[in-house]
């Protein structure tokens, strides 16, 4: 009896030990790959770092939103409706629901000028929904 | 007078559950017959009941009955009447009067099926089953009716159901996830019911075998038919995002992986008891998670549905007291069963326990890659971060491809040990397996990957080395064993999907008029011209393409006034070696388009996988040993009484 028990001590001292540590390593992976949000006024002020990726939001700024002669280089800017406002440079499709006045996500790195070089756009996907980062920009402006 | 005599049904649905878990529990607790008859007529009733609350809310869609506030916010007369009847499950409410429907669904399949189960058994299974649908029909009730009247300002018009939900993949791909989702809570009924009798031997395993089985092929077409759908309608061509409520229905997927080949150890050798009903407890507790995840609003997601902290939190007591209520169980109980057994090497048992090992840490990554941005948020109060695909690739895949290594030998092992000379010659296969692996991508796309060319080598070996065993048992094939060939065959075919498509996909954006052509990797894409088009609800642009001269595609960009909505309406060619895929984008200055091209070589392997692993899983179900066997653990149970 006394062996089945510490075969089964063993057993789940070995199961703790392996938990844990695959646990550790993949929060250790995760710092890697986590993306941080900045709302407009953190990417003018310095809380958002430089040449690091990270994901910021904001309002699309009306006509704000230019097209280069060639390609598919589009700058527009993005705003917190409160001063504060950023341009993002991105090269690629915008989704289908981007449109000035409304919401938008972007994420790439900030470079040393303040402008966002984003790889990738995120718009919201219908009427009622509103990318939780962005809620508090929203509720301020609606009435 | 339709929505309230559906919302009486709903509530009658809600009293015979309640009847369920009374009757079965006290005809548990004594032995007594007659109150688990008593149950099993009130799973019919549950069933009926909830059957005629849903046809009458799809009767209200039918009718446009916009006095009802859940049909008036998703409905629209316009609509094609097929839309009108997915409508019912598109959106929160509904969706979660199916939820209950599909309980009820399973109840009455296991209250109907299960007639040789011993008397207590099959009391407790019913009696959680009834409790699970009590709390799921409270919730419903008292905070998502969907028969709620919208009076006395009745609207003349719907607000349209969400145009990326208009789709034939849409209809089908919810009903196939709640069907896998909630066959787990037989499993978790089965578990919570084998700690209260404290009876767990292979009969047990054997009957809860095949409703996991079942449910798990289930879950596996639903999430097949949501990549596919997210494939060709959001228009990007991605299959998979990583995003939160995708990971809620992989996770259960993996761990009902984990739990088929725990139970086939507990049937075939009692091994892994304690194991395998602690699985077949988290399987269905992360389902629930899931449902927590899409329905309370706490996710940032495509899929998750209209925000509500009152229902998250209502959501979130049900979590707690289900998962909580059968932990505890589990720990009081679970020291009552044991397993004693032994084995050793390259044995069955510790091929399964290689296979939980990988799957549970798949699981827990993913789980902690979705829950980390939410704990982050509560912990620092506000601050927001999202984690990014690469964490789950990086570990997730090189967790599969061990998997996939150890899944090979699985036809080989042998229950207590297998034979090293049996391994060793496998591994001839496997060195075949590698040359060809080299070679073929060189030849088919003019290119070499280490990861392609890693699951190549595994998906040709497991292949290999099942028919080869197929092949020796072709005598004496019984369809349990060949749901395994297939259903790892199927897996085989989906790795090197996901690895092909993932590493030899070929993509360009660019702005295009029409008269310009592009080419990508030896195809030659012409946009010849871009047209108007129109249908009862919406506009659209449709552009038309010319491939290499002969083929035509038309990509759209369709607008929906009612939802002031634009989406996405890609062009596909498919097939089975390549898919083409045009998405067009918005209109640029002077007539010129966005466009994005994309050739996506073997894509359609990743479903075709997925399709074979469910159907094997069905295949398995039926195999006659179940039958006889459950007529010979009858007689045992009557003899022992």
């Amino acid at each position: 009896m006394k062996a089945v028990r510490r075969r089964r001590m063993l057993i789940l001292a070995f199961l703790f030990c392996g938990g844990s540590v695959t646990v550790a390593l993949a929060v250790v992976a995760l710092q890697q790959y986590i993306n941080h949000f900045y709302l407009p006024h953190e990417i003018l002020d310095g809380t958002a770092p430089i040449d690091r990726q990270i994901r910021a939001g904001g309002m699309v700024v009306h006509e704000s939103v230019v097209y280069e002669a060639e390609g598919l280089m589009t700058t527009f800017e993005l705003s917190d409706l409160k001063g504060s406002t950023f341009s993002v440079r991105y090269e690629g499709l915008l989704p289908s629901l981007f449109r000035e006045g409304q919401g938008a996500i972007v994420i790439g790195i900030l470079n040393e000028r303040k402008t966002f070089i984003a790889n990738e756009v995120l718009a919201k996907h219908d009427e009622n929904y509103v990318p939780p980062e962005l809620k508090d920009l929203h509720e301020a402006n609606d009435p | 007078m339709i929505p309230e005599l559906g919302h009486f049904a709903a509530i009658l649905g809600l009293a015979s559950a309640i009847g369920i878990v009374a009757t079965g529990i006290w005809g548990a607790l004594h032995t007594n017959e007659s109150w688990v008859e008593m149950s099993i007529r009130l799973t019919k009733l549950q069933f009926g009941a909830l059957a005629i609350a849903f046809l009458l809310l799809i009767l209200c869609f039918l009718q446009d009955d916009f006095s009802v506030l859940y049909v008036a916010n998703n409905s629209n007369t316009e609509l094609p009447w097929y839309y009108k009847v997915s409508g019912t499950w598109g959106a929160h409410e509904g969706s979660f009067l199916l939820w209950t429907l599909v309980t009820a669904s399973w109840t009455l399949a296991v209250a109907l099926r299960s007639k040789n189960l011993p008397l207590d058994l099959h009391g407790y299974v019913l009696g959680t089953m009834g409790i699970l649908n009590v709390a799921f029909l409270l919730f419903l009730l008292a905070s998502s009716n969907p028969f709620e009247r919208l009076v006395p300002n009745v609207p003349f018009q719907g607000a349209d159901l969400n145009p990326i939900l208009q789709d034939p993949g849409q209809v089908i791909h919810p009903p196939m996830l709640y069907i896998g989702y909630i066959g787990f809570a037989v499993a978790f009924s089965f578990g919570v019911a084998a700690l209260c009798t404290g009876k767990l031997d292979s009969a047990w395993a054997r009957w809860t075998r095949s409703w996991v089985n079942m449910a798990w092929g289930f879950l596996t077409i639903g999430i097949a038919l949501g990549s596919w759908w997210a494939y060709y309608e959001l228009g990007w061509g991605g299959w998979w995002f990583w995003d939160p409520v995708e990971n809620a229905s992989f996770m259960p997927w993996l761990s009902g992986i984990a739990l088929i080949h725990s139970l086939a150890a507990t049937e075939k050798r009692g091994a892994f008891k304690n194991w395998t009903i602690l699985l077949a407890l988290l399987t269905f507790s992360m389902c629930l998670v899931g449902a927590f995840l899409v329905r309370s609003g706490v996710l940032t997601s495509v899929h998750a549905f209209a925000v509500d902290p009152q229902r998250g939190l209502f959501l979130l007591g049900i979590l707690v007291a289900v998962v909580g209520g059968a932990l505890y169980l589990y720990f009081v109980r679970a020291s009552t069963i044991q397993s004693r057994i032994q084995y050793w090497g390259m044995s069955r048992e510790i091929l399964i326990l290689i296979n939980n090992a990988l799957l549970v840490v798949a699981v827990i990554t993913i789980m902690l890659g979705t829950l980390y941005p939410l704990g982050y948020e509560w912990f620092t109060d506000g601050e927001k971060l999202s984690v990014g695909g690469p964490y789950f690739n990086r570990i997730f895949l090189p967790l599969m491809i061990v998997l996939a290594f150890f899944l090979a030998l699985a036809p080989i092992s042998q229950w207590k040990n297998t034979p090293m000379l049996l391994i060793k010659r496998s591994s001839i296969l496997l060195a075949g397996s590698a040359v060809v692996a080299l070679v073929l991508p060189w030849i088919l796309w003019k290119s070499l990957n280490f990861g392609v060319t890693c699951a190549i080598a595994l998906a040709l070996w497991i292949v290999t080395t099942h028919f080869k065993a197929l092949w020796r048992q072709r005598k004496s094939l019984t369809l349990g064993y060949l749901g395994m060939v297939v259903a790892h065959v199927g897996f085989a075919i989906a790795i090197s999907g996901v690895a092909v498509t993932s590493a030899f996909s070929h993509e360009q954006a660019a702005r295009m008029q029409p008269g310009e052509s592009l080419v990508l990797n030896e195809n030659t894409f012409e946009l010849v011209d871009v047209g108007q088009t129109q249908a009862p609800n919406y506009t659209a642009d449709r552009a038309h393409f010319r491939i290499n001269g002969n083929r035509n595609m038309f990509p759209e960009r369709r607008n929906y006034p009612l939802r002031q909505t634009i989406t996405t309406e890609a062009a596909i060619t498919p097939g089975l070696f390549r898919d083409l895929y045009i998405s067009l984008g918005n209109p640029i200055e002077n007539g010129s388009w966005g466009v994005r091209v994309q050739e996506k070589p073997l894509v359609r392997w990743i479903w075709l996988g997925a399709f074979v692993m469910a159907l094997a899983a069905m295949v398995a179900c039926l195999d006659k040993r179940y039958k006889r066997l459950a007529k010979r653990d009858v007689l045992k149970s009557v003899a022992q009484a």
